[in-house]
């Protein structure tokens, strides 16, 4: 049954171990480790492209992570005051808009922003006044909206259950200590469910950062990170993948367990 | 009475969906009274509490604080401030914090001075002082109790609405906050609104208790009327400990019946309603109204069931033929009282006129709540 497990584990991390062994190759291969060194990492850091595409994905993460911690939370907060049955509905479809798959979030988004843009782009055209009309295309924007949508409904999802928690008697505290609905929200609610706003930030930051799928099929001309290594990895696996890899697998790693680390703390209590 | 009532409910309804909680409540709370609302759970008394804090609405009638009429008044706007049943207490800000929400919220603002000043006094006088910088989940519960007190009495309120306040506590605590309290609201002179279902609580502390059962008020009354003289049957059972036998009214003289008893005993009982000859009857008979003595002494006779022995006084289990078990208190330490050992014959006795007589299943009964008012 031991060997079992420790057979399970390795086929499930060797894998990735291997990736970050190899990020320390010396040589040139990624099949054989010939030495220790870091210079992967600093070649890495060095090519400008990478380079470009790291700022790209740092950029869309944050902003579609900002976007759908606002808009996530709002949501929550909104459906925390509905009827059981509209919730129950809600919940459905939040639910639902996790579990499907990134491949059908990608294309449906592609296939919505371009009819969206087809009607859009001619509109604003023949309002505008002379031959440069502004149009809508696919990029940054694209890329974060549908990051944006995915992400708010895990940050809805995560702030609900939280809400769901607080405690309703802390609500009425509030108003019996004589604070308006603002004060209240701002002095009790938010500080109660501010670790789940932040680990959906996080949470949030980290499916943008590590997509590939949805990224791919609405890039337009940008590059993320992870377009990035796909289309490098056509030219040959350079330990220089590696090192990339090892960087994001460290760094997402981070972030979930300090977005875990945030729901644990400061749980309400009654 | 001239004064205004600090809170006056006006044929106070409430409903939720079909479901009537409270049913056509009048009630007025004189000033800086201690006024306990008891009764089982589900009887109203909470919803009636709410209504005050302003956290529900009366489907019908009205609520008046000191005269105003409450209607669309939110809790934020109530001069009122409540003590909540889990205190309710603000887990990420410490006690100073907690204490000082209230205060904050005035405006024109005060000078933090004054609100630490004026939270520094609350601590103090419930005995908290130096505590103000440590995190609620540090304190005790009796601790976060104290604090839940000072947050709301710190505001100065008009009334402080307690729910059920020590029920999270254990019994060496509970007594000792009972003292407090009792203490705090003599040296402040508001008037305690209270809301328990632990009858002994209710009659410790208050000096009126206001009894409640399917959501309406069956008695309102000093704590010792209400033991002495319950309004029915609830009341009889509800409060306190008694003994209910089943009988018949054989005879009516004045304020006296007499009860023929399940064995043929005939007993004068005193009645607090109507009674009709032949009507059936329950008489309850408190258990330190009893007197246990040598067989053929008293009324009637039994054996000793079990004993509990508690000190300066013993409760006996005695069972009488024919009637069933009754619950007796004897003071063993007055007038040379004897001990009983379970399985010796005794005689139970009691004065004509100690016991009273209730009709039966009239528990919930019908009549019309008159506007009750109390008179200190």
């Amino acid at each position: 049954m031991r060997a079992f497990v420790v057979a399970v584990f390795a086929f499930l991390y060797l894998p990735i171990a291997l990736v970050v062994l190899f990020s320390f190759n010396a040589g040139h291969h990624a099949s054989e480790f010939t030495g220790f060194s870091v210079q992967w990492y600093g070649k890495a850091l060095a090519n400008p492209f990478l380079v470009e595409a790291l700022k790209n994905s740092l950029f869309i993460a944050t902003t579609s992570a900002l976007l759908a911690a606002l808009c996530g939370t709002a949501a929550a907060l909104g459906l925390a005051r509905v009827g059981a049955r509209t919730r129950a509905v809600f919940d459905a479809l939040l639910g639902a808009a996790i579990v499907v798959p990134g491949v059908v979030i990608g294309i449906s988004t592609l296939v919505a922003l371009v009819q969206l843009f087809g009607v859009v782009n001619p509109f604003v055209a023949s309002l505008w006044p002379n031959d440069q009309p502004p149009r809508l295309a696919l990029g940054y924007g694209s890329i974060i909206a549908a990051h944006g949508l995915f992400s708010m409904a895990l940050v809805a999802m995560i702030v609900g259950t939280r809400l769901g928690s607080l405690d309703r008697n802390l609500v009425e505290a509030s108003s019996d200590l004589y604070a308006t609905p603002l004060t209240t929200f701002r002095s009790i609610v938010l500080p109660q469910i501010m670790p789940a706003v932040i680990a959906g930030f996080l949470l949030a930051f980290t499916f943008s950062f590590d997509d590939f799928i949805v990224a791919f099929f609405v890039a337009g001309a940008q590059t993320t990170l992870p377009i990035y290594v796909f289309a490098s990895i056509r030219r040959g696996v350079t330990p220089e993948i590696n090192a990339i890899a090892t960087i994001v697998l460290v760094a997402s790693v981070l972030l979930v367990v300090l977005a875990q680390w945030q729901l644990r703390q400061r749980k309400p209590s009654h | 009475m001239t004064a205004v009532p600090d809170i006056e409910f006006r044929g106070v309804t409430k409903r939720y969906g079909s479901v009537i909680a409270v049913s056509g409540i009048d009630l007025a709370i004189p000033p800086s009274a201690f006024v306990a609302l008891l009764g089982p759970s589900g009887c109203g008394k909470t919803t009636c509490l709410r209504m005050i804090g302003g956290f529900e609405q009366p489907s019908e009638g009205a609520v008046f604080i000191r005269g105003h009429d409450m209607a669309g008044t939110p809790p934020y706007r109530r001069p009122v401030n409540m003590v909540f049943q889990q205190y309710a207490l603000f887990p990420h800000l410490d006690v100073e914090d907690n204490v000082a929400y209230g205060l904050r919220q005035a405006r024109p603002r005060l000078s933090s001075r004054e609100i630490s000043r004026k939270t520094g006094e609350a601590l103090a006088m419930v005995r908290l002082a130096g505590y103000g910088r440590r995190k609620i989940h540090e304190l005790s519960g009796g601790q976060q109790q104290r604090v839940a007190l000072a947050r709301a009495l710190v505001n100065k309120p008009a009334v402080l609405l307690l729910d059920e306040p020590l029920a999270a506590l254990d019994k060496k605590l509970r007594t000792d906050m009972q003292i407090e309290l009792q203490n705090l609201q003599r040296e402040i002179g508001i008037t305690f609104v209270l809301v328990t279902h632990d009858q002994e609580e209710a009659l410790s502390m208050s000096d009126f208790v206001c009894v409640m059962n399917g959501g309406r008020i069956v008695q309102l009354g000093q704590p010792s009327e209400i033991y002495d003289e319950p309004a029915d049957l609830f009341v009889a059972d509800f409060v306190g400990k008694t003994n209910l036998l089943s009988g018949k009214v054989v005879g009516l003289s004045g304020k006296l019946v007499d009860v023929a008893l399940a064995d043929g005993t005939v007993i004068a009982a005193r009645k607090r309603t109507p009674l009709a000859q032949g009507e059936a009857v329950s008489v309850s008979l408190r258990p330190e109204s009893l007197s246990l003595g040598a067989p053929g002494s008293g009324r009637l006779d039994g054996l000793v069931r079990n004993r509990i022995f508690l000190g300066s006084t013993a409760e006996y289990a005695i069972e009488v033929q024919g009637i069933g078990t009754l619950l007796a208190k004897a003071d063993h330490l007055v007038g040379g009282g004897n001990l009983f050992k379970p399985g010796e014959p005794v005689a139970v006795g009691f004065t004509a006129g100690t016991p009273l007589a209730f009709p039966e299943n009239n528990g919930t009964n019908q009549r019309e709540n008159k506007n009750v008012e109390i008179v200190s």
